[in-house]
């Protein structure tokens, strides 16, 4: 099928945006990955000049390493499994709005992995020397652990959550989510308190506004709205218990 | 004195080195071309293997060392095999105790699975994205070495040389900036390279995008020894797709999956009618073979394709969703099919690199001060490696690595320190001079066309079945590639961003692997795990029980042999019947 693909393009950080069109001949079952290769293989936009390749991030191409996350149509996704079939013969592609563009259809999202640091999303083992077994996790922790577990740091939670904006400090639905995930593990536990202190500083969870578009986008049906519910609950009881024990 | 070392990428291997390394309190730099969390490791489904025995199967370590020398056609080195079973019970327990989210026994327990080449539930899993789940665990203990100041990240940043110095020892690296296109060099007393599979000079595999290789070639120019390049795993099952080939993983059948295709009108079960006692869980180079046999030369593929049928149709649900959800769901995502009422239809694609930088049993190439862990390294796999041993050579290697480097750099009577700047700046120059060149490159060849080329008749003619003549073919070819690189067109004119000037660079570099593989094949002229020649069926152990060394030259490598560490199991003919 011949699809018609307009391309919100930047040269550098410092420069402004520019629109381009391409003209690509793909079949129906090819993603929109395909579409970006296509132009590098030939790089002529649609009035017939020859332009710079459009510049992309893409690694794991089966939607588990969140890289060439971008708006395909007005909507946060990845462009991997976004299949031509769905999405007719006009293409729009934009990079993601939330995160400061590096080039092209790349942005930095550094800030999702600084608060992952924030939030000590991590077990606090003592070491990788011979300990024998780990804690015994009940299944029914496992099944939602695992849930958690596969948020791949994509940032289309963030993209879609009006309260992660230029004016807040809101460290999004995802970091949350991990920082319930490691509360659930019995090691991880351990270090409970510390991540619900954080949680109730600036860009914590206190700038949630229950919008809820977090979980309807999620590619990965990550709970994040049952995390953000707990944790409201957790650290509500939390802030009391710190307020009793001052 | 605190000492630095780097370590280049970011997957399983080069996380469990860094962390390794941290906890001898050795100050790590980091560089990965992607954030780490993104490394290919993601891509690893169905589990990693570990004789922990708890279903009372009488499974133990030395089984399990036994079959992966056995199932690699006893051509890996023997002691770091067994080093490498013996410790995968701990490693287990200990990616247990950072938390990785195992499928669990009803009372709590470490679920096992079964995979290929194997009679016993090995295999741990975390539904059916078990290296997403392990990466992410390494990838947050680090993220706490960073946190404590011990480990500094340098993500988009691509490896481009090693600094080597007049002694032959390696002194650290000249890396690239891919957004700002600052080129650099970073001192170390040691490097340990960790860069992955070689997938994307077949065009398309299993593997990601970032899979090309071109940092092992480029030290496999700089002197340093690749061994047994020509053995490249063939995975049996993928689906198809213009830009990958994508897994579905060996666990589908470790759960109950069946291959079938018609014959006269009837399902024809092929692998189990074939091989009894292993049936759908045969090695994956037999299952190969076999899927390729069916449907290449005996033309019963499904629908006439090159695609036979892998059904779990009659699993039930809740069991598949649980334990397989995570790759059921690709299939349903990239085909458009349901695979829990239609069989999923699949096709053997180029998946693992069994051959890589040569490495001594303390993961040391020939190069002092350079080590490799890894899927780019070859030590541990032989001629094919078994389901579910990746993760775990990749996790044993790193984490025994910082021992090995903290003993290294203590013998050392001169420290980076000590070595004069301009060694460094000279090997910048290099690079920087080379990448001008690049720039000014305006020919009419588009890369990426020449690229798709060169995967193209390496899959044809370099992977599970190979003729010497083809083969031949192959190496005149890919001369003609390398040749036609130098009239490429760079496209980019860009100070910024500008991926065709590192993709030229790759390209460039995936091309000398690529002679290093078909000429590895083209010599070994016997039949052994993966490396499948007609005109020489059978193994041959006096000529060929020798791990192969490819010595860069500038028309084409140096082919020598090396023997191989027999030490513990004695060769004997490896049958699955």
């Amino acid at each position: 099928m011949e699809v018609i693909v307009t391309i919100e393009r930047r040269k550098s950080p410092v420069e402004s945006s520019y629109i381009e069109t391409f003209r690509v001949d793909l079949p129906d079952s090819a993603n929109v990955i395909m579409i970006l290769m296509e132009i590098r293989k030939k790089p002529i936009n649609i009035k017939g000049e020859k332009v710079s390749p459009v510049a992309f991030e893409c690694s794991c191409l089966e939607e588990v390493c969140g890289a060439c996350t971008m708006n395909i149509n007005g909507r946060a996704r990845q462009a991997c499994s976004t299949l031509l079939r769905d999405l007719g013969g006009k293409i729009n592609l934009a990079p993601l709005r939330k995160f400061p563009v590096i080039r092209d259809l790349i942005v930095d999202r550094r800030k999702i992995f600084d608060a992952l640091k924030r939030v000590k999303a991590w077990i606090p083992i003592d070491g990788t020397y011979g300990m024998g077994p780990g804690p015994k996790v009940p299944e029914k922790v496992q099944r939602i652990g695992y849930k958690l577990a596969r948020c791949m740091s994509c940032g289309i939670c963030m993209e879609a959550c009006p309260q992660v904006n230029d004016r807040s400090n809101f460290i999004g639905p995802a970091v949350i989510a991990q920082t319930y995930l490691f509360n659930l593990h019995p090691t991880g536990a351990m270090i409970e308190e510390d991540r619900l202190e954080t949680l109730l500083e600036d860009g914590g969870i206190g700038e949630c506004g229950n919008a809820q578009n977090c979980v309807k986008v999620c590619p990965k049906g990550v709970p994040l709205t049952y995390a953000l519910g707990k944790l409201n609950r957790d650290t509500l009881i939390y802030s009391i218990k710190r307020l009793l024990d001052t | 004195m605190s000492c630095e070392i780097i370590i280049i990428g970011g997957g399983l291997a080069g996380l469990s080195a860094t962390i390794s390394a941290c906890e001898k309190n050795l100050k790590v730099k980091l560089f990965s071309v992607l954030p780490v969390k993104r490394s290919h490791s993601v891509c690893a489904q169905g589990g990693i293997n570990a004789s922990v025995n708890s279903k009372g199967e009488g499974d133990s370590p030395y089984i399990h060392f036994y079959e992966t020398i056995y199932g690699g056609d006893f051509l890996a080195n023997q002691p770091p095999v067994k080093a490498m079973c013996e410790n995968a019970p701990n490693i287990i327990y200990l990616l247990d105790r950072m938390g990785v989210m195992f499928n669990r026994t009803p009372e709590g327990f470490l679920d096992f699975r079964r995979f290929g080449g194997t009679k016993y539930h090995r295999t741990a899993f975390a539904g059916a994205t078990t290296g997403q789940q392990i990466l992410y665990a390494l990838d947050e203990q680090v993220r706490r070495f960073e946190a404590n100041g011990l480990v500094e990240k340098y993500e988009g940043w691509e490896f481009l040389r090693a600094v080597i110095d007049n002694k032959g020892v390696c002194r650290g690296i000249i890396a690239g900036n891919i957004n700002n296109l600052d080129i650099n060099y970073f001192p170390a007393d040691a490097v340990i390279i960790a860069t992955g599979g070689i997938g994307m000079i077949f065009g398309k595999s299993t593997n990601s995008y970032i899979c090309n290789g071109s940092a092992q070639s480029v030290l496999y120019q700089q002197g340093v020894k690749y061994a047994n390049g020509e053995f490249i795993q063939v995975h049996p099952t993928a689906i198809a797709g213009l830009d990958k080939l994508r897994l579905i993983s060996e666990s589908v059948r470790g759960e109950g999956g069946r291959i079938w295709t018609y014959k006269d009108g009837k399902k024809w079960y092929f692998l189990e009618e074939k091989y009894p006692s292993y049936g759908n869980l045969v090695p994956r180079d037999i299952a190969s073979r076999e899927i390729f046999k069916v449907c290449v030369e005996m033309g019963l593929g499904i629908d006439g394709k090159n695609q036979v049928y892998l059904d779990v149709t009659h699993i039930d649900r809740k069991t598949l969703e649980y334990k397989l959800g995570g790759v059921l769901e690709i299939y349903q995502k990239f085909t458009g099919e349901d695979p829990y009422s239609k069989p999923m239809k699949v096709f053997p694609a180029v998946h693992y690199t069994m051959g890589g930088l040569w490495v001594d049993f303390k993961q040391m190439t020939n190069i002092p001060g350079l080590f490799a862990v890894g899927e780019c390294e070859y030590q541990y796999h032989g001629a094919n490696r078994l389901g579910a041993n990746s993760l775990l050579s990749c996790i044993h290697a790193g984490l025994s690595v910082g021992d090995n480097v903290l003993n290294y750099i203590s013998s050392l009577s001169e420290r980076c320190e000590d070595i004069p700047l301009k060694i460094f700046e000279s090997e910048k120059s290099l690079v920087v001079s080379k990448f001008e060149q690049y720039k000014r490159l305006n020919g009419a060849e588009n890369p990426y066309l020449l690229h798709q080329e060169l995967g193209e008749i390496m899959t044809e003619n370099v992977t599970v079945v190979r003729y010497n003549e083809r083969v031949l073919a192959t190496i005149n070819k890919i001369k003609e590639i390398r040749e036609r690189l130098n009239n490429v067109n760079i496209l980019d004119s860009s100070d910024f961003g500008n991926q065709t000037l590192f993709f030229v660079n790759q390209l460039y570099n995936m091309i000398e692997l690529a002679l290093v593989i078909a000429k590895g094949a083209y010599l070994r002229n016997e039949s052994r795990g993966s490396h499948y020649k007609p005109e020489y069926p059978h193994r041959d152990d006096q000529n060929f029980l020798k791990t192969t060394i490819a010595l860069y030259d500038k028309e084409e490598p140096v082919i020598t042999y090396e023997d191989v560490d027999l030490s513990i199991l004695k060769p004997v003919e490896r049958k699955y019947q």
